[in-house]
């Protein structure tokens, strides 16, 4: 059963209740990214879509402030229809996790979801500036506001922001917004492998263009985006992203350096719209299986020598966005955790997330890179201090070390 | 010299063992890395907060990250206070030592370790300077986007701690959107990383909590941060307009038209009037309100930008449009903004506010601030960043005069409630602090500030890094 509260005093009410009876509560919002974290024993769901509606938009200030049920589609509408949007360019998980619903705002904070524009824009984290949330103990805390320089007191947004619903219920959720660029461009490089297109695309973001996307698509993938249409080999994509005007220029210029890599084809608005919309909801890996998917950040530089090291050992598949920074992996039969985290470690560290696989593989799978004890422990310290009772979601986030007691 | 904010009450136990607890601090560090003679403790006591100063027991000047955990473990057996330190340049008192504390100063681990254009990022000691930064990758086409007014001696770690911010931060953000990891010693003098050369670490978000936390969590000792390749041009453009609200207006609908200039720099009148005196910058003398629109990038998208802005200027009734031809003259148009405090300095001694608000209440909140120093019988010149909304009103008086100083610590005091009742904040970039301290609850209910202070705890049981600042005094909860 899902509990829906209808107002924040109802939803301190259930989770005051709950923490007092030491019931055990899932948090979540629309449930599109059911399936994030590792699995915990069954829970009662509580869900923000009863929080629903936009409390305050003020587009000349470039701040909304929404419940955290709202979804995500009727924000985006609101925007829209200023000609603004979220920077940091919220994936919709739908399409690869195989789930329904409607995602929720609450959901993209409390998971930290961002897209491709992330690695120079920021995260949902580096947006959200202040929020509202009910604590383990059934309070309902304020932290942060809603301008965009505040360093009032220790900054619990960020805290909140990513914790994945195991350290508060978000209640409300104020966040910066930004300008929809009048214009999209994308600079394709083709047929470059995977060492090439990283240098390639390091070059591109040491020039004063303002690339706003940089992603690699290798041969197996390719094909998957814009129906076929981009250029045969593989896809090396940069977008640039501004005024009319502007963008054109540093095309020019943007273009005139690729050249020494490869051959340089251009994309129009429209398709570098979908084109990044593709990329940003994995769409390759958008398949109705449950073939483990992975979602690991490293240094971009280190993205490929990842892939290619795990090559030489199991069955991968995998393409790169920010710069090489971000890889998503198709594991053809076995997570290889361990595997895949020695190389992370090898490689000067990152973290590989497991987004999707079956039951029993995530049942014996830890879903989030685990911490040294140092820092598991002093997180651990963190979740006991917002969630006392450890009511929500233990275990979702991983087990701290036992010195420590506590579960995230 | 003033007295209204107090400090916590220095622990007998540990001023009764000073002599005890130097000599084991030179047990720990190099002769170099410690001062404990009393006259040598006087450039510690105090930072750009200077009405109020503490003598500290003893500074700590480690070389190593590993000295730097070796003084935390023995303060942490002890129960000694720590405060942490960069290069002293905090407006809001945090980096004030209290006679019971040990100083631990950042200024020695001041290296460079790593620059990696490939990944865009500098690895560097917690003690290099901001601008170092910048001037280490310029030559390569990069920098470091925070620039707060105090970057030639600020460092990365006091940055780190307040989470600064800048005049550019409109378009590249504050210190927490440019920072990708730390290592990081904590109050048991363990040392931890937290992120790295990737983004968006695992686990929760620790980094974000540590960035801004005023030294109270641990003790950055390195940190990665994340370079941005140099734009191609920047030009300024001089708007001088007969209100405030019109400027204020004019601000609020560059904002809203989709163009994001670089900085948005406002000052009111008092402000031109010094600056101009000081920098000769040809400012209109015959103006209420200034403001500087800067924009980067290529000529062309620089052009288009500010064609675009100067008709907008134009549609709230400019009355001076001056845009720079030359690099000289718009290195003429920044002079006096830049100059601001100095030159504020010279006439009168001021006490800087920070307080945001939102975009829309920029006017309003500038005509109740003078109304309050108007009714404190003082002077106030206000030069700021408008384009988000960080107020910097200066509060002139003369410090010899203590009631003058008390009334202008009461004005500054009024003007922060009226940012905060405006939908804003106590503090946007200067950090809490002692100075804004016992304000907290005017912004926080109980609860709010319980749960912070209760995060705090998971870092630091025993309360003693920092522990004078940000959280009132009275009412924090037992361990």
């Amino acid at each position: 059963m899902t509990l829906i509260p209808n107002s924040e005093t109802d939803a301190a009410y259930i989770i005051r209740n709950a923490a007092g009876d030491g019931k055990k509560l899932a948090l979540c919002g629309g449930n599109t990214r059911a399936g994030f974290g590792n699995s915990v024993e069954p829970a009662e769901m509580v869900s923000s879509t009863g929080l629903s509606g936009i409390v305050d938009y003020e587009p000349a200030e470039m701040v909304m402030t929404v419940r955290a049920g709202t979804p995500v589609a009727e924000i985006e509408a609101a925007l829209a229809a200023n000609r603004q949007m979220m920077a940091f360019e919220p994936m919709d998980h739908r399409g690869v996790m195989g789930t329904l619903g409607e995602p929720t705002i609450g959901g993209v904070f409390a998971a930290n979801v961002s897209g491709p524009r992330r690695f120079v824009s920021g995260a949902a984290r580096d947006s959200l500036l202040g929020i509202r949330f009910i604590n383990g103990r059934g309070e309902a805390i304020r932290a942060g506001g809603r301008v965009m320089k505040n360093v009032t007191g220790l900054d619990l947004v960020k805290l909140l922001a990513g914790s994945q619903g195991t350290l508060g219920f978000l209640t409300e959720v104020t966040f910066r917004v930004l300008p929809v660029p009048q214009t999209v461009e994308t600079i394709v490089i083709s047929g470059l492998d995977d060492t090439a297109a990283a240098k390639a695309m390091a070059a591109a973001m040491a020039l004063p263009v303002e690339v706003s996307g940089a992603a690699h698509l290798p041969q197996t993938v390719r094909f998957r985006f814009l129906g076929g249409a981009l250029p045969s080999g593989e896809a090396t994509v940069l977008r640039l992203e501004g005024l009319v005007a502007s963008v054109s220029v540093r095309a020019e210029k943007l273009a005139a350096v690729m050249e020494a890599f490869g051959p340089v084809s251009r994309l129009g608005s429209e398709e570098s719209q979908t084109l990044w919309r593709q990329i940003r909801d994995v769409y390759p890996y958008s398949d109705g299986t449950l073939k483990p998917v992975w979602r690991v950040s490293v240094a971009p530089s280190a993205g490929h020598q990842l892939v290619a090291a795990l090559r030489l050992q199991t069955g991968v598949d995998a393409f790169y966005d920010w710069q090489g920074g971000l890889v998503w992996m198709r594991m053809e039969a076995d997570p290889e955790a361990d595997l895949l985290r020695r190389y992370i470690r090898a490689l000067g560290g990152g973290h590989a997330t497991l987004l999707r696989a079956s039951d029993a593989v995530r049942a014996q799978t830890s879903a989030f890179e685990p911490l040294p004890d140092a820092v598991a422990a002093l997180s651990a310290r963190v979740k006991q201090k917002l969630d006392p009772a450890g009511i929500f979601c233990p275990g979702k986030m991983g087990y701290a070390s036992p010195t420590a007691g506590g579960i995230l | 010299m003033a007295d209204t904010i107090s400090f916590l009450k220095p622990r007998d136990a540990v001023l009764s063992r000073r002599a005890a607890i130097i000599a084991d601090l030179t047990e720990l560090l190099p002769p170099e890395c410690l001062v404990h003679e009393a006259r040598e403790l006087v450039p510690f006591e105090t930072d750009a907060f200077v009405s109020y100063r503490r003598l500290p027991l003893a500074v700590a000047l480690p070389k190593t990250t590993a000295q730097v955990a070796a003084v935390m473990k023995y303060c942490h057996r002890y129960g000694i206070p720590v405060v942490p330190r960069g290069a002293g340049t905090s407006l809001s008192g945090g980096a004030i030592p209290q006679e019971d504390a040990v100083v631990l100063g950042l200024s020695k681990m001041s290296r460079i370790l790593e620059v990696d254009y490939a990944n865009r990022t500098a690895t560097v000691q917690a003690g290099v300077t901001n601008l170092n930064i910048s001037e280490a990758v310029g030559v390569d086409g990069f920098f470091y986007a925070p620039d707060p007014s105090s970057q030639l001696a600020c460092t990365i770690g006091g940055n780190i701690g307040m989470n600064s911010g800048g005049a550019h931060c409109l378009k590249y953000g504050v210190t927490t959107n440019n920072l990708l990891g730390v290592k990081m010693v904590l109050v048991d003098g363990t040392v931890i990383e937290l992120g790295g050369k990737h983004l968006d670490a695992a686990g929760y978000d620790l980094l974000g909590l540590v960035c801004g936390s005023e030294g109270q969590l641990g003790i950055v000792t390195e940190a990665v941060v994340r370079l941005i390749a140099k734009p191609e041009g920047a030009r300024p453009v001089l708007f001088g307009f007969d209100t405030s609200e019109h400027a204020g207006a004019c601000v609020a609908d560059i904002i809203g038209s989709g163009i994001i200039p670089v900085a948005i720099e406002f000052m009111d009148k008092p402000a031109i009037e010094i600056c101009e005196a000081f920098a000769h910058a040809g400012y209109p003398l015959d103006v209420e309100a200034l403001l500087i629109v800067e924009v980067e990038g290529s000529e062309a998208e620089m052009e288009a930008m500010l064609k675009a802005i100067v008709e907008i200027a134009g549609r709230h009734g400019v009355k001076t449009v001056r845009e720079s031809q030359s690099a000289t003259e718009a290195a003429l148009i920044w002079k006096g903004r830049k100059s601001a405090f100095g030159a504020t300095g010279r006439i009168a001694d001021y006490i800087c506010m920070d307080g945001t608000v939102p975009l829309g209440k920029l006017s309003y909140v500038l005509n109740k601030t003078s109304e309050i120093v108007d009714r404190f019988g003082l002077r106030v010149a206000n030069v700021f960043h408008a384009g988000d909304g960080n107020m910097h009103p200066l509060i002139l008086f003369n410090a010899n005069d203590p009631e003058d100083a008390a009334r202008a610590e009461e004005a500054g005091n009024e003007i922060l409630k009226l940012c905060v009742d405006a939908g804003g904040c106590l503090t946007g970039e200067h950090g809490v602090g002692i100075e804004k301290r016992d304000l907290m609850r005017h912004q926080y209910s109980e609860a709010d500030l319980n749960q912070q202070m209760a995060v705090r705890y998971a870092f630091d049981e025993g309360w003693i890094l920092n522990p004078s600042k940000v959280f009132p005094l009275d009412g924090r909860p037992a361990a």
